[in-house]
């Protein structure tokens, strides 16, 4: 991952830039390639709003941890990087945090411990020890955005099947109809999908969604 | 016959025309040798053949299942009637209301799944594996009669593409497809497949029209019996219990409200006879399934103190709930099962004693017996493992001394 430094300077979206942002999306995906901050991707994905926010939430930490470690890179022994992007993780989860709690006061509550738990996301220190450490801000921050967005998109996909069969809403709009009142769907004899509301059903979503990313991309399976 | 194999052949010539419907050859090329021996030999090499080939063996369990279905479309009627104050039946209506109630299971089960297997099948270009033959007959039999068909319709595609065709289809499996199927139900859709409502077919409608026969309360033998650990029990003692339609033989006869095919043990025991005489199922696995609950089933007995359910006979234990039905149809799988003859005691004993286990001090879960085995399915893979290096470690020993 590490790059080498460029010497003339380049456009600020040249090509090599737009891959930063594109690539973690798909064939270097955080979540389903490789398989990081996978514990977040199954707990805050029962509604879509939770997990939206979440996602804003990481790729907040992320942008701005990998623009402050790229920054200081130069400065930080290499004995001691690990605590340093502690700390920096730290302080921005905890600004985070009080941000989700003064305007988004009901999603916090939802997200409960998994915002302060943003902190041992493994994208986040792996992006920092990965890519910040050796790389210029500009590029440090299109990879954070890249990869924030990659976890996001997953987080979002799985969260819209989950509400979608789980709850039959759709950022709490009524899709199917209402359960309790037995109009739509719901008269015919539907039924939510209660295995939706657990965790595990994300491991099942998640997997599928690597099961068709990795047959339409033959050069992402592993050999055996 | 020569009519019908004529068919097949024009069919095949035709297919073979143009490349665009030589994709459709798996489908019809199962359908042919679901009707005919098929005509591939083996070529290159001596080979041992055996007249039993998959397909066969997948018959024989059908066959096998033949008499808890019979024995299920009878039973269904048969609650349906004692639960219906409008209405008095003989033993022949009883049983084409279970007809009537039981084929659109089985009919839906196999539509789907043999649905994705064909889907499966054209996508990758082989012939439809017969693997589906078997757990599509096995998923009716283990739903309670009330679950509504798209239920059964969106669990049998789960199970099929979840549980079989991502690890590669018949034979890769890890799980067993027709548990996977009842335990998605069983999360999914809790309401739908435990509770009291969902045993005798009609209950609720029953129950809203007032034509329920009073005193019927539509729990199975294990939904009463785990409501001894609860705060109000269906019955005040175990004897009470056993008194009023639920002694030993009763027990066995099984004419009490349960999932379709499990719960009479005589329909199951000649379906164990004629799959052991025929050597498909194990009878190590049998047996060590059958040891492994009756040991549990004994233990709780010794500790069982003020606690009802823990009072009931050992023996008497197994007779209820899908025990038997797991013993014979589901832990034998081969494909899940341990292979290696030790292991295949291990698996055997694991998942009965944690079936009853789960059954007695769980009272959410009656029915421990389908995820102890799903449980086992899982550890199958380890025992074996466990068996052959332990196997090779003895030997290593042996050639050390030598």
């Amino acid at each position: 991952m590490s790059e080498v430094a460029v010497k003339e300077k380049e456009p600020l979206f040249s090509k090599k830039n737009k891959k930063l942002i594109t690539d973690p999306l798909n064939d270097t995906n955080p979540v389903t390639i490789q398989v990081l901050g996978i514990c977040s991707a199954l707990a805050v994905t029962v509604k879509m709003d939770a997990a939206l926010v979440m996602s804003m939430a990481v790729l907040a930490v992320l942008i701005a941890g990998n623009v402050i470690v790229s920054l200081m890179r130069n400065l930080i022994p290499g004995k001691i990087r690990i605590i340093v992007q502690l700390v920096v993780v730290a302080a921005l989860v905890i600004i985070v945090d009080q941000v989700l709690k003064a305007f988004v006061y009901d999603v916090s509550k939802q997200l409960s411990v998994f915002v302060g738990l943003i902190i041992t996301n493994c994208i986040i220190m792996g992006r920092l020890e990965a890519f910040a450490l050796a790389n210029k801000p500009w590029a440090s921050a299109l990879d954070g955005l890249g990869n924030g967005i990659g976890y996001g998109i997953i987080l979002v996909v799985v969260a819209f099947f989950k509400e979608l069969f789980g709850s039959g809403t759709l950022l709490g709009y009524e899709i199917f109809g209402n359960a309790t009142d037995m109009t739509g769907l719901y008269a015919m004899g539907y039924e939510n999908n209660g295995m939706m509301l657990l965790p595990p059903s994300s491991l099942v979503l998640v997997a599928i969604y690597i099961w068709i990313q990795k047959s339409r991309n033959p050069s992402l399976q592993e050999g055996h | 016959m020569k009519f019908l194999r004529n068919i097949f052949d024009n069919a095949h010539a035709k297919l073979n025309k143009s490349e665009k419907t030589k994709k459709l050859f798996p489908l019809v090329d199962s359908v042919d040798t679901l009707m005919f021996t098929p005509n591939h030999t083996t070529t290159g090499g001596a080979h041992i053949r055996d007249g039993i080939d998959l397909k066969r063996t997948m018959m024989f369990v059908i066959l096998a299942l033949i008499p808890c279905l019979l024995f299920g479309m009878y039973n269904v009627g048969l609650q349906h009637d004692l639960a219906n104050s409008t209405v008095e039946w003989s033993g022949v209506d009883q049983f084409l209301y279970g007809l009537m109630k039981v084929l659109p299971f089985i009919v839906v089960s196999y539509a789907a799944g043999l649905g994705v297997e064909f889907i499966f099948a054209i996508k990758n270009g082989h012939a439809v594996q017969e693997g589906y033959l078997v757990s599509g007959m096995l998923i009716p039999l283990i739903m309670p009669i009330d679950t509504p068909l798209w239920m059964v319709a969106v669990s049998v595609v789960f199970a099929v593409v979840i549980g079989k065709e991502v690890f590669g289809g018949t034979g890769m499996n890890i799980l067993n497809v027709a548990l996977t199927a009842r335990a998605f139900l069983f999360f999914a859709h809790p309401t739908s497949m435990s509770g009291n409502n969902v045993w005798i077919s009609g209950f609720k409608e029953l129950k809203g029209s007032g034509n329920l026969v009073d005193g019927v309360s539509g729990a199975t033998p294990l939904g009463d019996l785990a409501s001894f650990t609860q705060d109000q029990p269906a019955y005040s003692s175990l004897n009470e219990f056993i008194d009023k339609g639920h002694s030993f033989v009763e027990a066995m006869w099984g004419l009490y409200p349960g999932s379709i095919g499990e719960s009479s043990v005589f329909p199951i025991m000649l379906g164990a006879i004629f799959l052991l005489i025929t050597g498909i199922a194990s009878w190590r696995v049998m047996t060590s399934f059958f040891v492994g609950g009756l040991v549990m089933a004994l233990i709780m007995n010794q500790f069982a103190g003020e606690n009802a359910y823990m009072q009931l006979p050992a023996i008497h234990q197994l007779m209820y709930g899908g025990f038997l039905f797991g013993m014979v149809f589901m832990i034998t799988d081969p494909v899940t099962a341990a292979q290696t003859s030790k292991g295949k005691y291990f698996y055997g004993f694991l998942a009965g004693f944690l079936g009853i286990l789960i059954r007695v001090v769980n009272p959410a879960y009656p029915e421990g017996i389908m995820l102890a085995i799903l449980i086992a399915n899982v550890f199958a893979p380890l025992i074996d493992h466990m068996v052959i290096s332990t196997n090779i470690k003895r030997r290593l020993k042996r050639v050390k001394t030598a």
